[in-house]
């Protein structure tokens, strides 16, 4: 019989306790504040650990970081980009064929509002959603690529709120609590209406609408991600009781289905739209989920 | 499960009212919200930093990254927001508020990972960042006949981008106007004479390169420079050119 949906994880807590129930949505967030406060310590504390923001950077003076995305764009729109930004995208490539999209679930600064908006719709009840072909993200996707070679602009970047919610946290700090709060304004401007529209977006029209509908930039990383290493596997799904818990808070609940209700092929949850939050770890009391990396089934028929 | 919530169609009918009408209004009001940020637009120019690549060029070579913001040392460049008049999260500054102060190492220039600021200027003096001009000069004090000048004394290009230009004072007929004169070729665009300009709004202006300068018609030559070049006049000398006068010629 399924749980309420506000009530999502609660079995497993009462079960297995705080921590095990909560362990990958801690660490999560936990790496998304550190990988911010890497971007923050050189403006704050001139330690240079990351130089730059989440469109591309330099990690420790040395490692190039860049946008795949970002990179596409400006080679599309007719800029042959220097060899930094090469070495960059080969490095963010390598850490998403790494990972499925965990660029999403674990760096991403717009992470955290986005859940927040799916934690506050379960919470509260609101179930209505307008729906949205999952599919449109890499319609989106194709859209801005095209649209950026014919108009020879990086046509995304005007929008692009992940860039936009990076920019505002790392270029708006300053000294005191007033300055940062004026520098915060500044670096955000009149993006942070935009950012506080899809958090309404988010919670009113359509249920996870940015990150599992829209969001051109977790498409790309989900295409690159889709031969991940890491994946997340109903293992013992035998001992699944139809609560629903993972249903309700997963993302992307539609790659659930198959593995797992359905019980059909192979247990791996598939890569491409999977952002391994792991939360579906958390939430099952029955222990069904385990994450793991790709090598593990190498040899091994299922 | 929707016949489930089908038992209750009143409160179900509620709340997607509700949440529709809240998502509208949200709508509705980020579109004025956005509207009015749009209509507080900053007064000054916004400028490229020293070797921005011309504009098209600049808008899709940049990467967005930020990072000559962050070398910057005195905060001259900011990142663009939504709805500013350039592409949102390209670096700028404003001269008025704080001018480049042309650092011989050019840090953002160094910073810069893309491209988009041409590493190959090495030489803060050759940056084109855009170009000062003297805008008003019916408030501008030397223009008046005073001994202002700030704009040439900060200058750090001062007597070669800036140049005061003596001239005869008509108004009061026995004294000098020495003019603030802007040269192209020696004016980075740093912006520093615009900040420092003592008016409550500057009379000079750094402007963008495309929008300061005239330019030339392709066939048009000026005819002392010509002369010089070719060593005598191209015309024949004392040419008598025909009367027309309301009659004419035959």
């Amino acid at each position: 019989m399924a749980n309420p949906v506000a009530q999502a994880g609660r079995d497993a807590r009462l079960r297995h306790g705080w921590w095990r129930s909560n362990r990958f949505l801690i660490l999560r967030r936990s790496s998304q504040l550190l990988i911010l406060l890497m971007f923050l310590s050189g403006p704050l504390w001139g330690v240079w650990i990351l130089r730059g923001n989440y469109s591309a950077s330099l990690l420790l003076e040395t490692i190039p970081l860049t946008d795949p995305l970002m990179m596409l764009e400006s080679l599309l729109a007719g800029h042959w980009p220097a060899w930094l930004v090469w070495v960059g995208t080969a490095v963010v490539l390598i850490y998403g064929l790494i990972g499925n999209r965990v660029f999403c679930g674990w760096v991403c600064p717009l992470n955290p509002v986005t859940d927040l908006a799916a934690w506050l719709r379960r919470k509260l009840g609101l179930r209505q959603s307008a729906s949205l072909p999952r599919s449109l993200r890499y319609g989106i996707l194709i859209a801005v690529l095209v649209g950026s070679a014919v108009s020879g602009t990086l046509l995304w970047e005007w929008l692009n709120p992940v860039a936009l919610m990076g920019r505002g946290l790392i270029h708006g700090i300053g000294e005191g609590a007033l300055s940062w709060l004026k520098g915060l304004v500044a670096a955000f401007g009149a993006g942070i209406w935009l950012i506080v529209a899809l958090f309404l977006f988010d919670l009113l029209v359509v249920e996870h609408g940015w990150c599992g509908h829209l969001c051109p930039v977790g498409a790309l990383y989900g295409v690159i991600g889709s031969r991940g290493v890491v994946q997340i596997s109903a293992e013992k799904r035998e001992n699944c009781t139809r609560c629903m818990d993972c249903i309700h808070v997963c993302p992307e609940p539609q790659i659930l289905r198959e593995p797992l209700l359905l019980q059909k092929g192979a247990p791996q949850v598939a890569s491409d739209a999977c952002i391994a939050c792991g939360r579906c770890i958390d939430v099952c009391a029955e222990n069904v989920f385990e994450i793991k990396t790709k090598f593990h089934y190498s040899g091994a028929k299922k | 499960m929707s016949q489930q919530r089908d038992k209750t169609p009143a409160r179900r009918r509620f709340l997607r009212d509700a949440a529709r009408s809240a998502a509208g209004l949200a709508g509705i009001a980020v579109l004025l919200g956005l509207q009015q940020k749009q209509s507080q637009a900053r007064d000054g120019l916004a400028l490229r930093p020293p070797g921005a690549l011309a504009n098209g060029a600049f808008d899709s070579a940049c990467i967005r990254c930020g990072q000559c913001v962050q070398a910057c040392p005195y905060q001259t460049l900011k990142l663009a927001t939504l709805l500013s008049p350039l592409a949102a999260g390209t670096p700028y500054f404003v001269a008025r508020d704080i001018p480049c102060e042309m650092c011989e190492d050019i840090p953002c220039v160094v910073a810069c990972p893309s491209g988009a600021l041409d590493p190959l200027l090495t030489d803060i003096d050759q940056a084109r960042m855009g170009l000062a001009v003297l805008l008003d000069h019916e408030n501008c004090l030397n223009w008046q006949g005073l001994r202002c000048d700030v704009c040439y004394r900060v200058c750090p290009q001062i007597d070669k981008a800036i140049t005061l230009d003596l001239q005869h004072n008509l108004r009061t007929g026995k004294h000098a106007m020495f003019l603030p004169t802007v040269h192209s070729n020696a004016c980075t665009g740093c912006g520093k004479c615009e900040q420092a300009c003592v008016l409550e709004q500057a009379a000079i202006k750094v402007l963008p390169m495309e929008l300061a300068r005239g330019q030339l018609g392709e066939h048009y030559r000026w005819g002392w420079q010509e002369k010089q070049r070719a060593g005598h006049s191209l015309v024949p000398e004392g040419l008598t050119l025909p009367a027309r006068g309301a009659k004419g010629g035959e």
